[in-house]
């Protein structure tokens, strides 16, 4: 199993977490997908959030990233209340995320792709000449985090060229170059096959304690391995919270969830 | 400025706004259920037209003309989508409405070709000719009430059969999501048949029932086009009852704004002056409207998707 | 050919129309503004004047036509309703004229400033809207300026009004020599090309460019798309009332129809004949639909029965326009670098 020493507890008592949500709702129509969500990621942790199919995880991260509203209940970012932020809003103050269905653009190089984000952050961007291309305070930070990731390489070719596994490590290069303290990452591994799996959890292993994470993924093998914590929600509930060991061995959490996984 | 010369232009007005709604009805759905902007709707309302003017030509009498009209704007209607419309759904926006540009070039000048370029009028049917009083001093032309009569009719007709019917229903779901119905296992380019063909019957009726009281000419679709792209935007795309509601308000604001324009602005500035930004004013105030209403709901009054 | 995208060192874009070209040296905007300059020399040997006029018109269609490309092709964002700053333009030179302020010094400041305005005015409510309603409501402000054009009575109304001499330049009549106007006109498109070009290489081109291809990603990396939309639509307004300057000037004449939403429409169609989002391609387009309508008109009365379906056969068969065409045949040919 991971090689972390299980600080799990130290992150539970964090005094000031780098992100809470406290009773967070959010219903579509008659259908509660977030309901009275209350968690705390302490600086530095990775934290998983798992959950069956529908349970509502994407919809958290919308909420928390800004990408969707909430109906009540507030979240906070190093304590500042980002609840009306939005998402552009929330990503400068560093929040940044991934998406489950990847969400690059196509039609710009892997390397552009990142810049773009570099350039986000260093601002000016309406300064309307100079080629952007060749700005090497943007290119140069990008360069560095796509070797990060391992696709230098492949820095210069469209990124809808990409095989899918790369895509996957090229959004979060993107997410990386916000230079965010909160990452928000909503299944990373979904639809990589084994090799690329296993570089992206390389990747994950690497980027662990530089910031906070928020993981979502289904893969048990890596959330086991790679988490600080383990929260389980379903139906939009959160029903355990705690160390890998502890969620693992919760009686409602086998019931509800893991007893399908046979775990 | 007298009560009964404020009814007549009500009574104007909602029968522009029942025209507008002929037209909207027709696109709205098709926008909603396809995806597809058809720029060339506005030629079928003036197609139905000259149908309508030239069946009654022929048989010498408006209900045959219009009895004639009616089938032959549906089938013009369906050649067009199957010649063309069809292979433009899996297009973007822009190359509907490049396509759909070329066909009213097409279309405008085809007519002018077929019928010739001056405007053709359509002898009002004797049975609604003349007037009757509706009031002390307040005559109005029985076509036009048979006109708002009739409006009012088909939008009845048109709400029930959206409502209650298994095709309305299919068509609403359709607005709200495409994707969905056609998992659901409907055909949905027949579906879409079935929308355009009768969205494009109502722009021929439509065009075919104003031929006795405008001249029916190349290009009279055009601009009412655009009126109709107002309404819809208005409306909320895909809602049929935003149609309605939004036609009826474009269609009042425009006549009575035209009308009374002049007359308010005199409270607050000199007669000439008032005449002049009045006119200058009135053919605005329906964009003006839409771009409040698109200020504060993006969406439109009724958004159907969400 | 190779198809194969394997990394390489040089790295040559697989899909030349997706990058463009900021380091890539275009050849074909060169060869394109080298015949334009060198045209009036071989007017010289025909009908002059009527070459002169027409080409003038060209150069100035395709202004505007790079104005909307730059929008459209770089941003998606489909604006029907831009011949209106046409006739922003013209009418500042027409209004200003009529009351005696003749110099282009004092009416293209004017016509840059009231496009301008009316650009961030239409642009902050339209962009607030997506798609279709993005189309139709663009629409429906180029109609509302085509009516407040034709309720200004005392400038003609419905007729336009007709200058009595093209706009002094500092004072000096020089514009109505037409081989100067036609210089003016020719470095004026130069000038603005390479603005625009300029633009969309610039980091602030590269934000309309991502949030034209997708704009929850922009928002991810912490931009707000809106705020960049409006100014590069403001910017092309701006380009285009430049235009309506110039048209107003050539024909000596402004008039609503210089906003009738066929206008708009039309400058669609230019951009799309030539390839959108290349900039010169607009410029191609501009030149393939005013000499096609020349030479069709010439033919029939009724060249439109011709045009129309041309219309829909490039949209169905010739995505790419000219350029797209132009594209395939050097690849086919063994690829023509
Ligand atoms: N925009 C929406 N409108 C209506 N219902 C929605 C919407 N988005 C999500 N839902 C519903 O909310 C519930 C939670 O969806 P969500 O995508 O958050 O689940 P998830 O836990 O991420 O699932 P998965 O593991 O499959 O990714 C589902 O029942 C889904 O159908
Ligand atoms: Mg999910």
């Amino acid at each position: 199993m991971a090689g972390t020493p299980a600080k799990a507890e130290d992150f539970a008592k964090a005094a000031k977490p780098a992100l809470a949500l406290v009773d967070l709702n959010k219903a579509y129509g008659a259908l509660k997908v977030t309901d009275q969500v209350s968690l705390e990621f302490a600086p530095g942790e990775l934290h998983a959030i798992i959950g069956p199919n529908g349970a509502g995880k994407t919809t958290l991260i919308h909420q928390i990233s800004g990408l969707a509203g909430s109906d009540s209940g507030h979240i906070l970012l190093d304590g500042q209340d980002i609840t009306g932020l939005p998402m552009a809003a929330r990503v400068r103050k560093g929040l940044a995320r991934s998406f489950q269905i990847t969400s690059i653009i196509p039609g710009f190089t892997g390397l552009e792709n990142v810049a773009l984000a570099v350039q986000a952050r260093l601002g000016s961007s309406f300064r309307l000449f100079g080629a952007v291309s060749r700005e090497e305070r943007l290119n140069a930070p990008a360069r560095a985090i796509l070797e990060t990731v391992g696709l230098l390489g492949r820095a210069d070719l469209p990124a809808g060229l990409l095989s899918h596994g790369e895509k996957r490590q090229l959004e979060l290069a993107i997410a990386m170059a916000t230079e965010p303290r909160v990452l928000l990452l909503d299944e990373p591994l979904a639809g990589t096959g084994p090799e690329e799996s296993a570089a992206v959890i390389a990747l994950l292993r690497k980027l662990k304690g530089r910031y906070t994470i928020v993981l979502i993924e289904h893969d048990m093998d890596a959330v086991f391995a790679l988490a600080d914590r383990v929260s389980v929600l379903v139906y939009g509930r959160i029903i355990a919270s705690g160390t890998p060991d502890a969620v693992r061995h919760d009686p409602a959490v086998r019931e509800a969830y893991l007893g399908e996984e046979g775990l | 400025m007298t009560l009964s010369l404020f009814l007549v232009q009500t009574l104007n007005g909602l029968q522009f706004g029942i025209l507008l709604f002929f037209i909207a009805a027709g696109l709205t759905l098709v926008f909603g259920v396809m995806d597809f902007i058809n720029l060339a709707h506005g030629v079928q309302y003036m197609i139905g037209a000259y149908l309508a003017a030239m069946f009654t030509a022929l048989t010498g009498n408006f209900f045959f003309g219009l009895m004639l009209a009616l089938p032959s704007a549906l089938l013009f209607g369906l050649l067009l989508e199957f010649l063309i419309f069809r292979h433009l759904y899996a297009r973007d926006h822009l190359d509907q409405v490049l396509a759909t540009f070329g066909i009213i070039i097409f279309l405008n000048q085809a007519v002018k070709v077929v019928w010739g370029a001056a405007p053709l009028s359509v002898p009002v049917p004797e049975i609604l000719s003349g007037t009757v009083v509706l009031m002390d001093g307040l005559l109005y032309p029985v076509y036009r009430l048979a006109l708002i009569g009739s409006g009012l009719a088909i939008a009845l007709i048109l709400y029930i059969l959206v409502s209650y019917t298994r095709i309305g229903m299919l068509v609403r779901a359709g607005a709200t999501n495409a994707p969905m119905v056609s998992a659901l296992g409907v055909d949905i380019s027949r579906l879409f048949m079935v929308v355009f063909g009768f969205g494009a019957m109502l722009a021929g009726f439509a065009g075919a029932m104003v031929a006795p009281i405008l001249s029916v000419e190349p290009g009279m679709g055009d601009n009412l086009l655009i009126l109709t792209f107002v309404v819809i935007v208005i409306g909320g795309i895909g809602s049929i009852r935003g149609a309605f509601i939004a036609a009826l308000l474009v269609g009042l604001v425009d006549t009575l704004g035209r009308i009374f324009g002049p007359f308010l602005l005199r409270l607050i500035m000199d007669p000439s002056a008032a005449s002049q930004t009045g006119r200058a004013l009135a053919p605005m105030l329906i964009y003006i409207l839409m771009a409040a209403v698109l200020f504060f709901r993006p969406a439109g009054l009724f958004p159907v998707r969400k | 050919m190779t198809p194969l995208p394997e990394p390489s060192t040089t790295a040559a874009p697989p899909r030349p129309a997706s990058r463009p070209g900021f380091v890539r040296r275009e050849w074909l905007p060169i060869i394109l503004f080298v015949l334009l300059a060198l045209l009036p020399f071989a007017a010289m040997l025909g009908p002059e004047k009527y070459t002169l006029s027409l080409v003038t018109r060209v150069m100035i269609f395709a202004l505007a036509a790079i104005s909307l490309d730059l929008i459209l092709g770089y941003g998606a964002l489909v604006s029907f309703g831009h011949a209106a700053f046409l006739g922003i333009g013209g009418y500042a030179v027409g209004i200003l004229a009529a009351h005696g302020f003749q110099d282009a010094a004092l009416q293209v400041p004017v016509a840059l400033l009231a496009s301008g305005l009316f650009a961030l005015l239409t642009g902050a409510i339209s962009l607030r809207t997506k798609g279709v309603y993005f189309i139709m409501i663009t629409l429906a402000f180029g109609q509302m300026a085509f009516f407040f054009a034709i309720s200004l009575s005392a400038y003609g109304g419905d007729d336009g009004l007709t200058l009595a001499s093209r706009s002094k330049l500092f004072g000096l009549s020089w514009l109505e020599n037409d081989r100067f106007f036609y210089a003016l006109v020719l470095a004026l498109l130069i000038g603005c090309y390479a603005l625009t070009r300029a633009i969309v290489a610039s980091r602030f081109g590269r934000v309309i460019r991502g949030a034209k291809e997708n704009p929850v990603r922009m928002e991810a990396v912490g931009f707000s798309p809106f705020r960049y939309q409006l100014a590069v639509y403001v910017i092309s307004g701006m380009i285009c009332g430049l235009a309506g300057v110039l048209l107003a000037n050539q024909a000596e004449f402004v008039a609503p129809a210089y906003m009738a939403w066929q206008r708009s429409g039309e400058l669609i169609v230019m951009v799309i004949l030539g390839g959108l989002g290349s900039l010169h391609g607009a410029i191609i387009g501009a030149a393939a639909f005013l000499l096609l309508e020349e030479i069709l008109s010439g033919y029939t009365e009724h060249w439109k029965l011709i045009f129309g379906p041309f219309l829909v056969l490039v949209v169905l068969f010739a995505r790419g326009g000219l350029l797209g065409i132009l594209a395939k045949v050097r690849g086919k040919s063994g690829g023509g670098r």
